[in-house]
């Protein structure tokens, strides 16, 4: 992310056929900023960044990144990087080693990448613990391991999926606060799925709300998630008709 | 110390009396007979070699250590085969996570180590045999036939044909262990195949493949049938195949003692590598092997890995597929018109319908003792040993191979009766107990799956016992136990160790049938016998495969 600044992602009339569902994604999160993704279970959020990340390829459309067309490119080509839930980091490695594949998959790393790699791990607050196994970090520790990865690979766009959502409230702000900083350096593009609304509001981000496999409504989020906000919401938010008005 | 436990057990949960009562006292019964099994056999061998005196030292000559320097060659040389490429298909299968016919080619892969063995080797020297279809296609295209199988090549051959598939299952069930985003995360980190292998694929299965590995030795180690019928020669003739020759034709019992103690120290050092090594997962045996595997391959490697697992397919089909035509193409009819056939197949469905559901039965003791020793041990520090040994003991036959039990037995009998006269006898309880590792191995996360699920229910509402087991737990069970039994009933409807050293006139099972067809060059006879085995053992696995199915799917 040395690029100091993030590229804009663009879905053009993306569609992409699930067995039982199908989506269909039109939108543009411009360079540097931070998009929430929110929606109900099963709305197609984790599917937008499968695709945006080339896990998944659409059957139509075009994924455009900072400009340049990437539907057809693998993942590893992608100008992004993504963070889990869970096992972003492989067990048998120590936290250095993790963060080193970001540098070099095969782990042939000079001392160039192992300065970034101390650079980056002191960075999300976890100096002294490179050669801890993630078994013996915390939970918020191994995500904090996972996005120094994302940051060694200098990669505009960073993809979150609900990357804090099986962390304590007191952990999950930190984790909100080490992103917003990281956001203010670098502006990197960020595109983060989480399943709660108070992410969106802590992050001032604009949020994207799916519902049935495509977008419902889209918004910066104090004005989406207050009361008054588009219908389309309500019901996600549990904000009856009435209430709202 | 029953009495201590209750009293402690007391002290902690006053609540809850711990059930001693039926499940232990099955448990205890099923240790028993496995005890007498073995210990009759060992005090059989023991007495024979006291009688022997200076005789017994004379036994360990050069044609002992021949014989056991190729088994170890012959063991490990099988095995080397086996797991290295197992690795490579496994990887590949793990690669192409969704092509069309790929739970057929896992099922296939699940087919050898249910095929009686016999059957195997009627198919591999209909392929790979002087007058196979190797053979036939290079004197067609007039290239110099392969050379003979018979020996290290054939033994060999076989041994891959049952261990790399169960191999490949295993180191399979490893890598869909691993966690679907590391694929993804690998896929963006843009690793290579060499460095996905190293930093991903080998880390998931190096900790089977030591088990692995001991297990294939094992089994190789101790096959019999394999080396009876491709090897048996004075230069290919293992530890077991020589203690049946020397039963069975020399009527050297010293001999057999002696033979018999290098092939106990052999498996009992292989049980504690295996034991060292830790097992390979439970699960590699169980019908679907599932893989999470989302990203896409580069192309190279997606042809690397088909062309693999297509080579590997024919090589695993290609046996079965000369049993089949062979088979179809023998007499069935006039097969099928011999009294002495269908002597042969009554008496070998019997003798596996009682083998079967004894195994079954002692099966399911031990793991129901297993779990209630397990259920009272809870919490407790230390002490563990008799949950231990209901948990061990159906592997006790791994430790010590049918060949050497039923060598013990007829050692001994030999001394008051006519041996052949305990063949039923010895037949259905060492097949029973052949059978257990297996049953076992179906029966238990069943069984404890639904102990979970039930333990607390039961012990609010003061089901025990015998009632807990006929009325929640038996019911809970009925897929696995039609799964166990029908395994167990093909296996020992597959087995000709025992048969072979008490077989006679008097019992002539189907595979002792087929051998002596085989013997006797009646090669027309013994393809039809040969089909009619195989439809037999694959009719009962296709049995529990369903049973196993049905019960995933409720």
């Amino acid at each position: 992310m040395s690029e100091r600044s993030g590229n804009s992602v663009e879905l053009r009339d993306v569609r992409f056929a699930h067995p039982d569902m199908m989506f269909a994604f039109d939108l543009n999160v411009p360079a540097g900023q931070v998009a929430v993704i929110l929606g109900p279970s099963g709305a197609g959020k984790s599917t937008l960044l499968d695709l945006v990340a080339g896990f998944r390829i659409p059957r139509s459309g075009r994924i455009i990144i900072g400009g340049r067309d990437v539907t057809d490119l693998p993942p590893s080509a992608r100008p992004v990087s993504i963070v889990f839930q869970d096992n972003n980091l492989f067990a048998h490695l120590d936290v250095a080693a993790n963060v080193g594949l970001g540098r070099r998959p095969d782990l042939r790393i000079g001392p160039a990448d192992r300065e970034m790699v101390a650079v980056a791990i002191a960075r999300v607050g976890l100096a002294g613990k490179e050669k801890r196994k993630p078994a013996e970090l915390s939970g918020g520790e191994r995500q904090r391991v996972a996005i120094a990865r994302a940051l060694v690979r200098r990669r505009p766009v960073l993809l979150l999926d609900e990357p804090f959502a099986s962390l304590g409230p007191g952990l999950r702000d930190d984790m909100i606060g080490l992103l917003a900083e990281l956001h203010a350096e670098i502006r990197m593009t960020v595109l983060m799925v989480s399943h709660d609304p108070q992410d969106a509001m802590r992050l001032s981000a604009h949020v994207i709300y799916l519902e049935g496999g495509q977008v419902a409504a889209e918004g910066p989020a104090s004005e989406l998630l207050v009361r008054g906000g588009p219908a389309a919401l309500n019901a996600y938010l549990g904000r009856s008709g009435k209430l709202a008005k | 110390m029953a009495v201590g436990d209750e009293q402690m057990n007391k002290a902690r949960l006053p609540m809850r009396r711990r059930p001693l009562s039926a499940s232990l006292a099955a448990g205890f019964a099923a240790l028993a007979f496995l005890a007498v099994l073995a210990g009759v056999a060992l005090i059989g061998l023991a007495w024979q070699a006291a009688g022997q005196g200076s005789g017994l030292v004379a036994a360990f000559d050069p044609y002992l250590w021949r014989v056991a320097r190729f088994t170890l060659v012959e063991a490990g040389l099988s095995t080397l085969l086996s797991v290295v490429p197992a690795i490579a298909v496994a990887v590949a299968l793990n690669a192409l996570p969704r092509f069309r016919g790929r739970g057929l080619v896992l099922r296939l892969f699940a087919l050898p180590l249910a095929l009686p063995a016999l059957v195997a080797v009627f198919g591999v020297t209909g392929v790979y045999g002087q007058h196979g279809w190797l053979a036939e296609i290079a004197s067609v295209l007039g290239s110099p036939s392969p050379p003979d199988i018979y020996g290290l090549t054939g033994i060999i051959i076989a041994h891959v044909f049952f261990n790399l598939p169960l191999a490949s299952r295993l180191f399979l069930t490893g890598l869909a262990s691993v966690p679907a985003e590391y694929w993804r995360i690998s896929s963006q980190l843009g690793m290579g195949p060499l460095a996905r292998f190293r930093l991903i694929e080998w880390p998931a299965m190096r900790r089977a493949a030591g088990g692995v590995a001991a297990l294939v030795f094992m089994l190789c180690a101790t096959s019999f049938t394999v080396v009876l019928t491709l090897g048996g020669g004075p230069k290919a003739t293992t530890l077991e195949v020589a203690i049946y020759q020397a039963l069975h034709f020399d009527f050297d019992a010293g001999r057999a003692v002696a033979l018999t103690a290098v092939q106990l120290f052999l498996t009992g050092i292989t049980i504690a590598l295996i034991g060292l090594a830790g097992r390979p997962s439970e699960e590699g045996f169980s019908i679907e092997v599932r893989s999470v595997r989302e990203d896409r391959p580069p192309p190279v490697e997606r042809t690397a890995a088909s062309v693999l697992i297509a080579a590997t397919t024919l090589f695993v089909l290609l046996p079965l597929a000369s049993v089949l035509i062979s088979g179809f193409s023998a007499d069935l009819g006039k097969l099928l018109r011999q009294p002495a056939v269908w002597r042969a197949v009554t008496t070998s469905i019997v003798i596996g319908i009682i083998a079967g559901a004894l195994s079954v039965a002692l099966s399911l003791a031990l793991v129901a003792a297993r779990q209630a020793q397990a259920r009272g041990n809870a919490g407790r520090r230390g002490r563990h040993g008799l949950e231990w040994l209901f948990a061990s003991g159906a592997g006790l036959i791994l430790v010590i191979p049918p060949i050497v039990i039923g060598a013990g037995w007829f050692v001994l009998a030999i001394r008051f009766a006519d041996p052949y006269t305990l063949a039923p006898f010895m037949v259905v309880t060492v097949n029973a107990a052949m059978a257990m590792p297996f049953a076992v191995r179906v029966l238990r996360p069943a069984f404890d799956t639904a102990a979970a699920r039930h333990d607390r229910l039961c012990a609010a509402l003061g089901i025990s016992g015998l009632s807990r087991l006929r009325l929640i737990d038996l019911p809970a069970l009925g897929g696995p136990l039609a799964a166990a039994f029908a395994f167990s009933m093909a296996l020992s409807l597959g087995d000709l160790g025992t048969i072979a050293l008490f077989g006679s006139d008097r019992l002539v099972t189907l595979p002792f049938l087929l051998l002596q067809r085989m013997s006797s060059y009646r090669t027309s006879d013994a393809a039809g016998l040969a089909l009619i085995l195989a439809i037999l053992s694959l009719a009962l696995i296709a049995a529990a495969d369903r049973s196993i199915v049905r019960e995933r799917s409720q």
